[in-house]
């Protein structure tokens, strides 16, 4: 019969409009909420989804994964005093490996012998070219530079940030990247144990 | 199992006195005579048996003077291919024969030579500018060409680190130093290109009688900058008799950026990222392309675990990329929309996937040298087995009761004939467009790469060449995809997910290497010559979306221009591929 291929494929089209008014009603009836909530983003992006798919930006925003990298930040540790005290030695390697060259940084040095000291005076990053690739903070010795997990930053300007703009706390970092975090700061503790460790065995060698 | 190198052919004896064997190190092949080109190619093609011509390009030795013609040419019965190469003075004009009339696939590529390195190829009938625009000054991938912001020879630049001002690149003036005009160039003078050579490359225009009554003219069309459906910025100038095409050149480069020349001032990692750009809907097989090729090169394994990640990567994308192809048909046939949101929404699950991996949906800049960046967490690897072995399948069939039998698709495509396996194979035509011809030339058959040979699949082929058979052998190839993603899923063995240690330099001895994979759209391919520097002497990308489009013409003279996009949509093209 002509037109039985397309009844066919009207019967898919109708399944999935009449899917969508039964998920939000078994929903409403289990007294959930599909739309607004974590949950229902969550089930809207798994493989057991029906119906309605959308996630309705920018009421609801997509619950990104950890590893989710959008334009890089530096991330600074609380002072005592609450002086920020950026990780970041200005050791180079990210502008080094920056696939666009979008990184500028300026390297203090000492005023009084010259020298460079483990700080940058500034930090640019031309957010306007940076691809997002994430190297910077892949290979970053110091854990000093890390991919951010915030994308609204739409604006009239273009976007070169300096240091200042740059920078934000490692409580901020713990919050997005968890497992990053964690796993980094394990590391980090280990390395310092090992070494008072052999500062201690030096030392009793010594003595 | 891995083909050898090179087959196993020896054109030194057969032509003693013109063909030499290449013996540079980390070099394979033969270097044959310029003046005996075309005698030569055609015994390979015919006596050798090596039908299907892959790859075409330049590199510019220039310490040495010469210019050299790099060709890869292959068997469709599947096995190692044949590197033949010419080399020329590097004193202009440069001139090399055209194989155009052996390989027609050579056409695009070519000219592709012609318009970077400025090889005039002798022969070629319709050696115009393809990428570049028609009046652009000089050959941009000579060594000695610069940009306008040229800054420094190789990343990284200098002025970065450790005194790195922020500075607008614009604002070192591009019309000072380095942007160069035709010599006498007058700006007063200038008149805008009309375009004279394209529309002469088109079948003449000529008005005719048709049995001494009616007189008809042909008439040129130019479709896009655009329309055609909207793949991306494709301009088409056809020439049309009433309905009817009987001539037509595509012309494009309107998103080129001359990715091979930011690949040779980038270091060898560095064009991961920019990788991720070409086929943009499958960033995975292209990162997958670039590291097999460098690991070629640098001859380090591949962890284990790795391989396995790379597959199941490579095969999703696969699938989200054919299931896109169905979709975008449907728009380009005129059902607007609701099959391509439901391809969508599986892409999306797909890419949630790489988001949770990679970090990013489309660009995810996932593979290193070695292996790839980050495991895959179990969470995500179970959902990729809820998808793999429940949800795909289950929508794929869906998606086949939805459109398969309906009337007015199968009227549409059925019957109308796309290529047949001769001329496919003549224009170097890869990828399911080959396969739905009756060639089962599946490179991860044919030439097997990373650990294809463990899978049990098959190569999925269509015999009629029409576009039914192109439309249907996607849902074969996504068949097949899933079950070689359900056995990676079950083989997957737990370890290590580089073999090589984290490094933002990687040290490549020395040589070349032409490494291949089967990308969706077709073969995609990277040239890469070392000089063991940390940046890629020269860097070249064979895109199979461009040499697949170079059958556009032949496949469309003759059909009714209503045919046309969707016999455009059957290549599969995306612009950041065709330009690059
Ligand atoms: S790599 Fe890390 S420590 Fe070195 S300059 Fe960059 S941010 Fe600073
Ligand atoms: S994310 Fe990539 S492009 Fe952006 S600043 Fe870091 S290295 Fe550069």
């Amino acid at each position: 019969m002509y037109g039985k291929g397309i009844l066919k494929g009207l019967s898919v089209t109708w399944k999935r409009f009449w899917d969508t008014y039964t998920e939000d009603i078994s929903w409403m009836m289990r007294g959930k909420k599909r739309y607004n909530t974590d949950e229902g983003i969550r089930h809207r992006s798994s493989k057991d989804t029906k119906g309605i798919f959308t996630v309705q930006y920018p009421e609801e925003q997509l619950i990104v994964p950890e590893e989710f990298r959008y334009v890089p930040f530096l991330v600074y540790d609380e002072g005592a005093d609450g002086k920020k005290e950026v990780r970041c030695t200005s050791c180079g390697i990210c502008a080094k490996v920056c696939p666009p060259q979008c990184i500028w940084i300026v390297r203090s040095n000492d005023p009084a012998t010259g020298r460079p000291v483990p700080v940058p005076t500034d930090f640019y990053i031309d957010m306007d070219i940076c691809m997002n690739c994430g190297f910077c903070s892949e290979y970053c010795p110091f854990d000093a530079i890390k991919m951010d997990h915030d994308f609204d930053i739409a604006s009239y300007q273009r976007n070169v940030y300096n240091l200042e703009k740059l920078m934000k706390p490692a409580a901020y970092y713990a919050d997005i990247r968890p497992e990053n975090y964690t796993r980094e700061e394990e590391a980090r503790k280990a390395k310092e144990a090992a070494k008072a460790a052999k500062a201690e065995a030096s030392a009793a060698a010594a003595a | 199992m891995v083909t050898p190198l090179t087959a196993t052919v020896d054109l030194v004896v057969r032509f003693p006195g013109i063909v030499t064997a290449d013996v540079r190190p980390g070099y394979i092949g033969f270097i044959i005579n310029k003046e005996n080109l075309v005698e030569v190619a055609t015994a390979i093609r015919d006596e050798f048996g090596f039908d299907l011509l892959t790859a075409v390009t330049a590199v510019d030795y220039i310490a040495e003077n010469k210019m050299e013609v790099v060709y890869h040419a292959y068997k469709t019965t599947g096995g190692a291919g044949l590197v033949f190469r010419v080399q020329a003075e590097r004193v202009d004009p440069i001139e090399v024969p055209s194989l155009i009339e052996i390989w027609p696939g050579v056409d695009f590529q070519e000219r592709e030579a012609w318009d970077l390195y400025g090889i005039k190829f002798t022969g070629h009938p319709d050696l115009r500018r393809i990428l570049m625009w028609e009046g652009f000054e000089g050959h941009p991938l000579r060594k000695d060409w610069k940009e306008p912001f040229f800054e420094e020879e190789t990343k990284p630049f200098k002025s970065r680190w450790p005194d790195g001002q922020h500075t607008f690149a614009e604002n070192k003036n591009p019309f000072r130093d380095n942007l160069n005009f035709p010599k006498d160039f007058d700006p007063e003078k200038y008149v805008v290109d009309k375009e004279e050579d394209l529309y002469a490359s088109l079948e003449r225009y000529t008005t005719k009688d048709v049995e001494g009554n009616m007189k008809t003219d042909h008439i040129v069309v130019n479709l896009g900058p655009h329309h055609p459906s909207t793949h991306g910025v494709l301009r088409v100038a056809v020439t049309m008799d009433g309905e009817t095409i009987i001539g037509l050149k595509p012309v494009m480069g309107y998103l080129h950026r001359n990715h091979d020349k930011i690949g040779e001032r980038n270091t060898y990692l560095q064009n991961i990222p920019y990788t991720d750009r070409l086929d943009y809907f499958n960033s995975m097989s292209n990162n997958f392309g670039y590291c097999t090729t460098v690991e070629k090169l640098m001859k380090i394994p591949v962890a284990e675990r790795a391989e396995y990640i790379r597959v199941i990567m490579a095969e999703l994308s696969r699938i989200q990329n054919h299931l896109i192809f169905i979709g975008m048909l449907m728009n380009d046939l005129g059902t607007m929309y609701t099959p391509s949101l439901y391809a969508f929404e599986e892409r999306e699950l797909i890419l949630d996937i790489f988001e949770a991996v990679s970090g990013a949906r489309m660009m995810c800049n996932y593979f290193r040298f070695g292996g790839v960046v980050r495991d895959i967490p179990d969470d995500v690897l179970q959902k990729i087995k809820g998808l793999v072995s429940e949800r795909l399948p289950a929508k794929t069939d869906e998606m086949e009761r939805f459109l398969n039998e309906n009337e007015i698709l199968v009227a549409r495509l059925k019957g109308i004939h796309v290529l047949n396996a001769e001329d496919a194979i003549k224009y170097s035509v890869t990828g399911p467009v080959l396969r739905a011809t009756g060639v089962p030339y599946d490179l991860r058959r044919a030439d097997p790469y990373s650990i294809y040979d463990r899978f049990d699949f098959d190569v999925a082929v269509r015999q009629n060449g029409d576009m039914m058979d192109n439309y249907l052998i996607r849902f074969d190839e996504i068949r097949q995809s899933l079950r070689i993603l359900e056995q990676a899923l079950k083989q997957i063995p737990q370890g290590p997910i580089n073999s090589q240690k984290a490094a933002y330099q990687v040290r490549v001895p020395a040589g070349e290497a032409y490494g291949r994979i089967e990308s969706p759209k077709g073969e995609l391919a990277f040239y890469v010559v070392s000089n063991g520097k940390p940046n890629p002497y020269r860097y070249h990308v064979r895109p199979a979306s461009f040499v697949n489009l170079t059958a556009v013409e032949s496949m469309c003279r003759g059909t009714k221009i209503a045919d046309f996009v969707a016999l455009l949509a059957m290549l599969d093209i995306v612009m950041g591929e065709l330009d690059r």
